[in-house]
C-alpha cells in the first residue's frame, strides 16, 4: 500500500466516526463483488467441454459465481474494518471461516466419507480449503494489526532501523542454519527417516539448490539478470547425452568435459549480448533459452527431437556399475563391498553425488566473492558505471560470472541426464529458468542459505503434496506472489558486500558468508 | 509474386494481433518499469473468454453475426479488464517502491497462478471452435496459378486494430487521461506531487492493456479457432519481443514491432522453415538490441548519476 492511501485511512480513522467506518467497508465490498463478479461471471459460471465428442458446448456452474461473490467481499469487508481499527470482526470472523473452509476442505481432501455431510459451498474439496487459507491470512493480518495498533505510520529513521534489524537477523539465521542444514542433509539418509522416496525427492531439491547457487552467481553476485539459465543446463544434460550414448564415456569422465561446454556456450552467448542492461539482457537471455530449446527439437539427427536421447549410461561407483550383475571382467558395486544387492544404493549414492557437487559450488562461490574478481562482480552489480571509472572492465568481468554461473549448469544437467537415463527438451523449458530465478530471488539475492531454503520450498514442498496434482502448480505460483508480497527482498535477504573498506566493518560482514 | 502478397496478407494480420498485446507490455513498462509476465495470460484468458460468449450466444440461437461479434467484443474486453486490475492490484501494487526484481518474480508466479486457474477451471485440452466469418476475396485469379486469398476475417482484424490504435493514440496524445499516463511516465514523484492520482492512472494503464489484449485474444480465437491454457506463453514471449524492438515504452514501436514479427514469422514460415520461425524472430531482436539497444523507436536512455 502506498503512503497516500496510508494517509487517508490514518485520516479516516482519526474522525472515528462509526458510519463512515461501516461505509468505507461497505463500498471497498461492493467493489470487491462487482470485480469477483465480472471475474467469475464466464470463467467461473460457464465450463467448455466437448459435447458429444464433437462440437464444443458448456455446463453452467451459478452456484459457484454465487458464493464467490459473496464470500469474497465478506473478507474484504472485515478486512477494511480491521484497517480502520475496527479488529474484532477480523479476527472473529476470520478464525470462524478459517475453521469452517479449512477443516471442512481437509476433511473431502482426505477422503473421509464425513465431508459429504458437511454443507460447504464447494463441491471440490481444495477451493474450500484454499478459502480458508483466505481466512488465515484475514486472521493473520487482524492479530497483527492488533498487536501493532498505533504504531502504523513508521518514520524513514524506524523503517531503516528495522530493514537494519531484519538484516542483521537474516544473517544471523544464515550463520546457524548453514551448518545445521549441511550436516542435516549428510546425515539424513543414515537415519531411519531417509527412505528412498525421501532421497529421491531431495535428489531433486538439491539439484535446483545447485542450480539456484550457480545462477546467484550471475544474478545476485553480478546483478546480471538472466532469463535463459536452462539452456546451460541443457547443453550440460545434452553433452553427457551424446557423449555417453555416441562415444560411450562415462558420467565421471564427461562431467567435466559438460562443465567446459555449458562454460563456452556462456561465453559465445554472453559476448555479444552482455554490454545490454537489465531488462534487455534479460529478454535477450530468454530469447536463446528458447532458441536452444527449438534447436533441441528440431535438429532431428543430432538431438532426436522432441523424442530426446534415452538409454543414458547410469551413474556407477567410480567405475563399478550399480547391477544386479555385472558383465564378465567387472564388478559391481555390491560385489566390491560385499553387500547384498539393493536398487537403493544408486539412489543414495547419487544423492551423495549431487550433494558433494552442490557444496562444490557453493564453496567455488564462497572463495570466489573474495578473490578481486568476487568483489568486481558486486562492485558491477551496485554501480556499473563507478566500475568503469575504476578500470574494471564490465564485458569480461560479466564474461566470467556468466561463464562461472554456466558451468555450473551444465554439471547439474549433466547430474540430471545420469540420474533419468533419458532427457526431451520438455525438461529445459522455459518454466524451469523461471522455477530457478525465483529461487535465487525467494531466497534473496547473494545469500546462500536462503537460496537452500528457498528451493526447499518451491520444490521440496510441491513434491511433499503430490497428492493434489492440479493444485500443485497452482500453489506454487501462488507462494512465489505471496513470497514476494511477504519478504520483497527475499526470505534470508542482505545485499552487504563481501568484504568491506573499514576494518570492524569486516569482522562483522565476515558472518554475512 | 502471388506468394510473397500472401505472406505479406498473413504477416500483417499475425503482426496486427501481436501488436495489440504488446502494447500492454510498453504501456506498463514505460509507466512502471517492470516486465508484466503475466500480460500473456491475460490475453490468454481474453481469448477464453471471448470463445465462451460465442458458445453462449450460439446455444442462444443468435446467428446475426456482427451482433454475435459486437457482444463478444464488448464482454470479453469488460471481464478481462477486471482481471488486468486485478493482477495489478494483488500482485504489483504493494511491491511499488521495492527492488526490480520483486514485481518480475511477482509477474512470473502470477502468471503460473492464472495459467493453472484456467487450466482447473475449464479443463487441459485445446478448445476446437467453429470458424464464424469464413471466405474472402481472391485477389488474383486463377489464371495466374496460385490464387491470394484475403479473407474476411484478415480485413477486419488489421481494420480493427487500425482504429483501435488511432482511438488509443488520440486518447495518449489528447486526454486528460492521457496526459496523466505521460507524466507518471516521467516523472511518478513529480505528478504524484503535481495532483495526478498515480495509483488511479496505473490501474487504468492496466485496464487498458488489458482490455487490448482481449481484443487480441478475441481476434485468435476466431482467426485460428483453438485456445488452450498455454497460448499466452509464447504468444506473450514473442508480444513482448516485438514490444522491446520497436523501443520499449512506444506506442508506435509496439505496432511496429509486432507488425516486424508478424511479418519476420510468416515469410521464415513461408521460405525456409516453419519449425525455425521464433528462431528467426528472436535472432532478429538480438541482432537489433546489439546494434541499437533502445529498439527501432525508443529513446535512448540517459542515466543519471
Amino acid at each position: 500500500m502506498t503512503d497516500a492511501t496510508l494517509n487517508r485511512t490514518a485520516q479516516t480513522g482519526s474522525a472515528a466516526k462509526s458510519p463512515s467506518i461501516i461505509g468505507v467497508a461497505l463500498k471497498e465490498a461492493a467493489l470487491t463483488a462487482v470485480i469477483v463478479f465480472l471475474m467469475s461471471l464466464l470463467m467461473v459460471g460457464f465450463q467448455t467441454q466437448a459435447v458429444q465428442g464433437q462440437y464444443l458446448g458448456y455446463v453452467t456452474r451459478y452456484s459457484d459465481v454465487f458464493w464467490a461473490v459473496i464470500i469474497i467481499p465478506a473478507g474484504r469487508f472485515v478486512m477494511a474494518l480491521d484497517r480502520q481499527g475496527k479488529t474484532m470482526p477480523a479476527v472473529i470472523v476470520g478464525a470462524l471461516a478459517f475453521i469452517y473452509f479449512f477443516i471442512g476442505g481437509a476433511l473431502g481432501v482426505l477422503e473421509l466419507p464425513i465431508y459429504k455431510s458437511i454443507p460447504l459451498p464447494y463441491e471440490q474439496p481444495m477451493v474450500n480449503v484454499i478459502f480458508g487459507l483466505g481466512a488465515l491470512y484475514i486472521l493473520g493480518t487482524a492479530l497483527k494489526s492488533n498487536l501493532s495498533a498505533g504504531q502504523r505510520r513508521q518514520t524513514l529513521e524506524q523503517r531503516e532501523a528495522a530493514e537494519a534489524k531484519s538484516a542483521k537477523i537474516a544473517r544471523n539465521i544464515s550463520s546457524i542454519l548453514g551448518p545445521i542444514l549441511v550436516i542435516g542433509a549428510v546425515v539424513l539418509p543414515m537415519t531411519p527417516w531417509g527412505d528412498r522416496q525421501l532421497v529421491d525427492s531431495l535428489i531433486l531439491v538439491l539439484t535446483y539448490v545447485m542450480l539456484g547457487w550457480g545462477l546467484n552467481i550471475v544474478v545476485g553476485l553480478a546483478g546480471l539478470l538472466d532469463l535463459g539459465y536452462v539452456a546451460f543446463y541443457a547443453v550440460g544434460a545434452y553433452t553427457y547425452g551424446k557423449l555417453s550414448t555416441e562415444l560411450g564415456f562415462s558420467f565421471w569422465e564427461s562431467l567435466p568435459l559438460a562443465g567446459i561446454m555449458a562454460a563456452s556456450f556462456g561465453i559465445c552467448l554472453g559476448f555479444p549480448v552482455l554490454r545490454l542492461r537489465g531488462d534487455y539482457l534479460a529478454i535477450v537471455t530468454l530469447g536463446f533459452g528458447e532458441m536452444i530449446r527449438i534447436v533441441l527439437i528440431n535438429w532431428q539427427v543430432f538431438t532426436g527431437g522432441p523424442n530426446g536421447i534415452g538409454q543414458i549410461t547410469k551413474i556407477t561407483f567410480f567405475g563399478y556399475p550399480f547391477e544386479r550383475s555385472a558383465p564378465e571382467g567387472t564388478t559391481t558395486f555390491a560385489q566390491l563391498f560385499g553387500l547384498p544387492f539393493s536398487s537403493a544404493h544408486r539412489v543414495y549414492f547419487l544423492y551423495y553425488v549431487i550433494l558433494v557437487l552442490a557444496l562444490i559450488t557453493n564453496f567455488v562461490t564462497m572463495r570466489l566473492r573474495r578473490l578481486p574478481i568476487g568483489r568486481a562482480w558486486e562492485a558491477l552489480r551496485e554501480d556499473e558505471t563507478a566500475c568503469r571509472a575504476l578500470g574494471i572492465n564490465p564485458t569480461n568481468t560479466k564474461l566470467t560470472a556468466f561463464a562461472m554461473g554456466a558451468m555450473f549448469a551444465g554439471f547439474a544437467g549433466s547430474f540430471f541426464a545420469t540420474r533419468q537415463g533419458f532427457i526431451s527438451p520438455e525438461s529445459f523449458t522455459f518454466i524451469e529458468s523461471a522455477v530457478i530465478l525465483a529461487i535465487v530471488v525467494l531466497g534473496g539475492m547473494g545469500s546462500q542459505v536462503g537460496v537452500a531454503l528457498a528451493a526447499i520450498l518451491l520444490i521440496g514442498l510441491p513434491e511433499a503434496l503430490r497428492q493434489l496434482e492440479l493444485y500443485r502448480m497452482l500453489a506454487f505460483g501462488g507462494s512465489m506472489v505471496l513470497i514476494m508480497l511477504w519478504r520483497p527482498k527475499g526470505l534470508l535477504a542482505h545485499r552487504a558486500p563481501t568484504i568491506l573498506l573499514n576494518k570492524h566493518k569486516k569482522t562483522k560482514a565476515a558472518g554475512a558468508a | 509474386m502471388e506468394y510473397f502478397l500472401q505472406q505479406l496478407i498473413n504477416g500483417l494480420t499475425l503482426g496486427a494481433i501481436y501488436g495489440l498485446i504488446a502494447i500492454g507490455y510498453t504501456m506498463v513498462y514505460g509507466i512502471i518499469g517492470m516486465v508484466n509476465f503475466a500480460h500473456g495470460d491475460v490475453y490468454m484468458i481474453g481469448a477464453f473468454q471471448a470463445m465462451i460468449v460465442l458458445l453462449i450466444t450460439s446455444a442462444l440461437g443468435m446467428t446475426w453475426v456482427p451482433l454475435q461479434l459486437l457482444l463478444m467484443l464488448v464482454i470479453s474486453v469488460i471481464l478481462t479488464a477486471a482481471y488486468g486490475w486485478t493482477v495489478e492490484r494483488v500482485a504489483y501494487r504493494p511491491l511499488r517502491g521495492s527492488t526490480r526484481l520483486a514485481p518480475l518474480i511477482s509477474a512470473i508466479g502470477m502468471s503460473i497462478v492464472l495459467e493453472n486457474y484456467v487450466q482447473l477451471l475449464q479443463g487441459p485440452r485445446p478448445k476446437p471452435i467453429e470458424p464464424v466469418i469464413r471466405g474472402g476475396f481472391a485477389l488474383t485469379s486463377q489464371a495466374s496459378g496460385f490464387v491470394v486469398q484475403l479473407g474476411y476475417l484478415q480485413i477486419v482484424i488489421v481494420l480493427l486494430t487500425i482504429v483501435l490504435m488511432t482511438g488509443f493514440a488520440y486518447m495518449i496524445a489528447k486526454t486528460p487521461l492521457g496526459r496523466a499516463q505521460r507524466a507518471c511516465e516521467q516523472d511518478r514523484k513529480m505528478a504524484s506531487l503535481l495532483g495526478v492520482n498515480v495509483d488511479l492512472t496505473i490501474s487504468q494503464t492496466f485496464i487498458m492493456g488489458a482490455a487490448l489484449a482481449a481484443v487480441a485474444g478475441m481476434m485468435v480465437t476466431l482467426y485460428w479457432g483453438v485456445n488452450d491454457f498455454f497460448m499466452g506463453f509464447v504468444a506473450g514471449i514473442k508480444a513482448f519481443t516485438a514490444a522491446v524492438l520497436g523501443g520499449i515504452g512506444s506506442l508506435p514501436g509496439a505496432m511496429l514491432g509486432g507488425v516486424l514479427i508478424g511479418l519476420i514469422e510468416a515469410f521464415w514460415s513461408a521460405y525456409f522453415s516453419a519449425e525455425y520461425k521464433d528462431v528467426a524472430a528472436f535472432s532478429i531482436l538480438v541482432l537489433v538490441l546489439i546494434f541499437r539497444p533502445t529498439g527501432l523507436l525508443g529513446r535512448p536512455e540517459v542515466e543519471k548519476v
